[in-house]
């Protein structure tokens, strides 16, 4: 099985975030950078499916020079080959314009599975995937926690809502969108950082967007405080004092 | 038709409860911009349904039927919507932003060329102008104006608890059946019965006061700390979703839209960024304390008393005053 992970490179998550001076973005100069938490997960799943199935799980990511970061943890956790679609433009792409980059790549290698997260840390839009699956012509499943090989093809288990799960089976090649929490996930050893310097990375240039985005990004802004919540300051001790008068008169718990 | 389609969602009969904000939100846009509101149902054996979609204030409410639609498959879902936005020609098709949602409406804007507004948490709409959707960045740390610029139509799906059902005007609608075009062999995906874990042994939604703990404690060796805060206010131990995913504790713990919902008089949340997937779990607490050392958290939006500092110093503090206070 030849399967393809999608990977994407988002700010850290305790990484502090200023609004760019055009207003439209995030300022990118002094921000560090790491992979979108689920698609660590969904990197976990293809190497655990290797592992159990045989094949190759190929990494790829969209972005500028300093996504190839990521790539090289990929490669040092176990992925077998990366491809970096370099583009510096993705800010002017909608959805769209990126699944449609990510498309061209795959149909080049025409894998069995091919793996995305379910939802960036950034731009949280949750669409990537099915979009991609849908411009490949193939099925998809989504918010996926376990994959398992059948005779057919797969089996996933898909998370719903309030605890609820399903199983759905589904032929290949196909597109899974994976939630985390489905597996531990893996460090990379010194060993895999070793023989990831030998690994092969494919840089593809991106072609010039074929046709206008459909969505722009007008603004961006911090959101406006709607609540009022009480602020409690001082040193801890003090704050736990006003926190205990709270708990005990207007919360009445102790 | 050139209005607002709003496209609801059932399972079984029974109606998902964000249907109706996502129709409040439609009928909302559709009032601002002075263009006609629709809604839409899919399924088998879903007349009651319809009927109920009737008394709304209206312009007609589409009754789409077929004997493939009574399980959800994404396949069954985008061929039937295809045809119906081709055939009523809404400007706006307006969703609730559930996992359903999330598994075919990009599929079908795709299939339109267009992309799917995703998470809307407000609209900006007056006269002709082009509307304003406002989206989250960043694990709500950010927001986000966005428009269409292609033509119509125009996708958007709406945040859990953005509209209020409560405010969809009544009225009179007419029903139009429709029985999409569809083949068994359309659908490649078998979905299977829906499913639980085994019961869990813990019930949050009849705890009293809850301590729960996000990934600021850092590591799973730190648990113990917010254990001896629970431990001393009497509190269940609950957790946000990494904490349950590295398995620091059990999924039972979690709350948030794939764990419980809870609603607690008291819910002091402990280096949780506040996530709308996890404030849908939460936030119905009658008070909520927040302890963050990021004063932007969005956490601090649902907190009655927010706490901006270093959890390693807060809490050791207030565990000793909670129990002076007791004792
Ligand atoms: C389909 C779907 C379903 C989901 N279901 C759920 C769910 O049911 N429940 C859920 O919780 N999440 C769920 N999530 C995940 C959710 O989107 C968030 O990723 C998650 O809630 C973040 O958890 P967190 O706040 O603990 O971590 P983070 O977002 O990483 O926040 C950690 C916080 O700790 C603070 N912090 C760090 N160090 C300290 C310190 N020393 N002192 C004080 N504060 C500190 C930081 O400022 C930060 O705000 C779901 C996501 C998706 C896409
Ligand atoms: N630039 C990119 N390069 C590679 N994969 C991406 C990129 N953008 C999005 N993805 C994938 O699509 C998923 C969903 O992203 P999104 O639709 O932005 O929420 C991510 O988890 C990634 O797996």
């Amino acid at each position: 099985m030849k399967i393809i992970v999608a990977i994407k490179q988002v700010p850290e998550r305790d990484a502090q975030i200023q609004i760019a001076a055009n207003g439209k973005w995030i300022d990118e100069d002094d921000l560090t950078y790491a992979i979108n938490e689920p698609d660590a997960y969904a990197l976990e799943e293809a190497l655990q499916f290797k592992e159990k199935n045989g094949g190759e799980v190929i990494v790829l990511c969209a972005g500028p020079e300093r996504v190839t970061s990521t790539l090289r943890d990929a490669l040092a956790k176990g992925a077998d080959r990366a491809i970096h679609i370099e583009a510096d433009d993705l800010a002017q792409r909608d959805t769209l314009g990126v699944a449609e980059l990510l498309a061209v790549a795959v149909k080049a290698e025409s894998p069995d599975l091919i793996l995305t997260g379910l939802q960036s840390d950034d731009l949280g839009l949750g669409q990537t995937g099915v979009v991609l699956a849908e411009l490949l012509g193939i099925p998809h499943a989504t918010i996926i926690m376990q994959v398992e090989k059948t005779d057919t093809g797969l089996r996933v288990k898909r998370e719903l809502e309030d605890g609820w799960f399903q199983h759905v089976d589904m032929p290949l090649p196909a597109l899974l969108t994976i939630q985390s929490g489905g597996n531990k996930l893996r460090y990379a050893t010194l060993m895999g950082i070793k023989k990831a310097k030998s690994k092969e990375t494919n840089t593809i240039a991106a072609a010039d967007s074929s046709e206008a985005a459909a969505l722009k990004l007008a603004r961006v802004y911090l959101p406006e405080k709607q609540k009022k919540t009480v602020m409690l300051t001082g040193t801890p001790e003090q704050i736990a004092a006003q926190l205990v008068e709270k708990l005990k008169f207007e919360v009445r718990v102790i | 038709m050139s209005g607002v389609l709003v496209v609801l969602e059932q399972r079984a009969g029974n109606w998902n409860r964000m249907s109706f904000e996502a129709l409040a939100a439609g009928q909302q846009l559709a009032a601002a911009l002075g263009i006609s509101c629709s809604a839409a149902v899919v399924g088998s054996g879903i007349a009651a349904l319809g009927t109920e979609l009737a008394s709304k204030r209206l312009d007609k409410v589409f009754l789409v039927e077929h004997e493939l639609l009574g399980e959800y498959t994404s396949d069954g879902y985008v061929t039937t919507l295809e045809q119906l936005v081709k055939q009523a020609a809404p400007n706006y098709v307006i969703f609730p932003h559930t996992y359903q949602v999330r598994d075919f409406a990009p599929a079908l804007a795709t299939r339109f060329r267009r992309v799917l507004i995703s998470d809307v948490v407000a609209i900006h709409a007056e006269g002709d102008g082009t509307p304003v959707f406002v989206r989250q960045l960043l694990q709500g740390k950010l927001n986000a104006d966005y428009k269409q610029t292609a033509e119509a139509p125009a996708f958007i799906s709406i945040q859990a608890g953005t509209f209020r059902a409560d405010t969809v005007v009544e009225g009179a609608a007419q029903i139009e059946t429709i029985n999409p075009a569809i083949e068994a062999s359309q659908i490649r995906n078998k979905p299977g019965e829906r499913f639980r874990e085994s019961a869990s042994t813990v019930d949050l939604t009849v705890a009293p006061v809850i301590v729960s703990v996000g990934r600021g404690i850092g590591e799973a060796d730190n648990i113990p700390m917010i254990e001896e805060l629970a431990a001393a206010l009497g509190a269940e131990l609950a957790a946000s979703r990494p904490i349950c995913d590295n398995g620091w504790l059990p999924m039972e713990r979690q709350v948030g839209s794939s764990g419980q919902t809870v609603a607690p008089k008291l819910y002091l949340a402990v280096g949780i960024s506040g996530a709308i997937q996890h404030l849908v779990g939460m936030k119905g607490s009658k008070a909520v304390i927040a302890i963050n050392k990021d004063e932007n958290a969005p956490i601090f939006e649902v907190a009655d008393f927010g706490v901006v500092g270093d959890l390693f110093e807060i809490v050791p503090a207030l565990t000793k005053a909670v129990l002076a206070a007791k004792s």
